[in-house]
């Protein structure tokens, strides 16, 4: 039996992102310190250091130049891996466009936190939401089991001929990053028979020099090249299936698709979100239906490519739902909200209520979700701030 | 689900306190969640961590409002934070104080250990900055019978390699000499 290799053990979401990384035979790594992040490269020096891990271990003066560097091992053809948080990822803004651009399938962690001023080191969604149109797949876990199997899975969908674009998986800060849960670590030579070797049509060879990325005019292959990338992403939707169907086979952990419905099959209201406040809604959800409340979740795992098929036959013929953000874009709360009504527009008229929760790491109690069930199911629609000193 | 609120002061081993008593009830095959809430990181500040217990797996990941128990690693932070807050009726707070229960009259169950002479006497930390973590769960573990002494035990050597028997030792210290009030 497969699944008897496999060993349990309380670690944080940092360190399941580490082990992750092992387990994926990563060989490049580079990376520059932030926190919440740091515990991830700090344990993944260590594993280097003690030759746990057969890789290389390169520290950097900027988050610039570590997506840089792994961008150029990845065209090496080197599984390459870093992981930042908040600025560090707006400073490799730049290269997170070129890495997608350049087809380099490389996985990311990111472990969401707040983007200044004031500064703020605890969990809030708009760092990573602000790289939505990078070109990157995009996964916001709600636990630290999620965050290992994603980097495994990361590789396998990012990698795929039909996808080759990278992939970001999210961690909240502290909720998940520095918190110790028990998680099921698979055996190495499992994870080997799962993911397969990396491999790249065109890599660098000092024998046969080629130009990378150089330079197209108008009617040059721009724009087919970045219309390839759209449907990549589109691809990527049937790889993402098939590839956690396969990981429920080999591992016995089932894991939904894009979206991972909760108590949705005869609900009359929903609540939609991502990443940790997902998981705080099970237990709310778990509570209101003890007291005859017909409440589901829809959680959005996958942001990009976005689950718009998978909102519409969720939320289709419901009463109401609330779209619950832990980001802030400006257009009308936040990219949650925007994408979740552009997805509903004209396929199905469902009443939203769109909330900004607990930006900056401000604390979402149950007592605040079921303030925004209230409000679903009374019909409120708009915007509401949940829980700001001054009112919604 | 048994939800455990620490409060102590940076450097004195709440975080570490919340993983050892988590990784006991871990051992003892429950679903477990052990997280701090970190202010600015500094020694002397008023430190928050929680732990959860459950049969089954937890989704619940808000911050503990209404804990089952609340273990205090330093009885000064009484005075600037309201660690009472949200105690259940029928909850359990554990101090680390020389004094004996009854000085503590809250109307809850209330126990009583020295952790910081414990602490002192195992070489733990130092005499002016003593680790007292190890120590208080041992008197967390007369208290309530939730999470055995034997795991704690277990658990505390598991997550102090190099200073496993002193730590040990502390616990069952702070186990015999622990005072119970109510």
């Amino acid at each position: 039996m497969k699944s008897m290799a496999q060993t349990k053990a309380l670690v944080t979401g940092n360190e399941a992102a580490a082990i992750g990384v092992k387990l994926s035979d990563v060989r490049f790594i580079s990376a520059y310190p932030i926190t919440p992040q740091t515990t991830i490269v700090e344990k993944l020096a260590e594993m280097v250091a003690n030759e746990e891990l057969d890789a290389r271990y390169v520290e950097v003066e900027s988050e610039h130049s570590a997506m840089t560097a792994v961008f150029s091992s990845e065209l090496t053809g080197v599984r390459s891996y870093t992981a930042t948080s908040s600025h560090g990822l707006l400073y490799m803004h730049e290269m997170l466009h070129w890495t997608a651009g350049m087809r380099l399938p490389i996985v990311v962690s990111v472990v969401n936190r707040a983007i200044g001023p004031p500064w703020n080191i605890w969990a809030d969604q708009t760092d990573s939401m602000n790289q939505k149109d990078t070109g990157w797949l995009q996964v916001y876990c709600e636990s630290n089991q999620e965050v290992l199997d994603t980097i495994i899975m990361g590789y396998r969908i990012a990698e795929d001929r039909s996808v080759k674009l990278p992939l970001m998986s999210m961690e909240d800060a502290f909720i998940l990053s520095h918190t110790s849960e028990p998680v099921t670590v698979p055996d190495i030579s499992q994870v080997r028979d799962f993911l397969p070797e990396f491999d790249l049509d065109f890599t660098v060879d000092f024998k046969n020099p080629m130009g990378y990325g150089s330079y197209s005019t108008p009617d040059g292959p721009f724009m087919e090249l970045k219309k390839d990338m759209a449907d990549s992403m589109n691809k990527a939707r049937a790889v993402i299936e098939k590839t956690y169907r396969d990981f429920s086979e080999s591992f016995g952990r089932d894991y939904a698709g894009l979206t991972d419905n909760y108590m949705m099959e005869d609900a009359e209201f929903a609540l939609v979100a991502t990443g940790t406040l997902a998981s705080t809604a099970k237990h709310v959800v778990n509570l209101l239906r003890n007291e005859g409340k017909k409440v589901g979740l829809v959680r959005v795992k996958f942001f990009r490519p976005f689950p718009s098929e998978e909102i519409v036959s969720s939320l289709k013929g419901l009463k109401g739902a609330g779209v619950i953000d832990r980001s802030l874009a400006f257009s009308d709360g936040g990219s949650l909200y925007s994408e979740v009504s552009a997805s509903l527009y004209r396929k199905a008229d469902v009443p939203l209520t769109g909330f900004v929760a607990g930006l900056g790491g401000r604390d979402v109690r149950v007592e605040e979700f079921r303030k925004m069930y209230e409000m679903v199911e009374e019909g409120s629609e708009g915007i509401r701030w949940i829980n700001t000193k001054g009112g919604e | 689900m048994l939800e455990i609120r620490f409060h102590g002061r940076g450097g004195q081993g709440a975080v570490t306190a919340s993983r050892i008593l988590a990784l006991a009830a871990f051992n003892e095959g429950k679903y477990v969640l052990s997280f701090p809430f970190f202010g600015t990181e500094r020694r002397g500040a008023p430190v928050t961590s929680f732990t959860r217990i459950d049969e089954k797996r937890i989704f619940l990941r808000s911050q503990i409002y209404d804990p089952d128990a609340i273990v205090i690693l330093d009885s000064s932070v009484m005075g600037s934070t309201d660690v009472m807050k949200g105690l259940k009726e029928d909850g359990l707070l554990v101090i680390n104080s020389s004094k004996p229960p009854e000085e503590f009259g809250t109307g809850r169950k209330v126990v009583t250990v020295d952790a910081t002479s414990i602490a002192i006497r195992h070489n733990l930390g130092s005499r002016a900055n003593p680790i007292v973590n190890t120590a208080i769960l041992g008197a967390f573990a007369k208290a309530d019978q939730n999470v055995s002494l034997d795991s704690i035990v277990e658990a505390t050597r598991t997550a102090s390699p190099r200073y496993g028997d002193e730590n040990a030792a502390a616990v069952l210290d702070a186990y015999d000499s622990a005072r119970a009030g109510w």
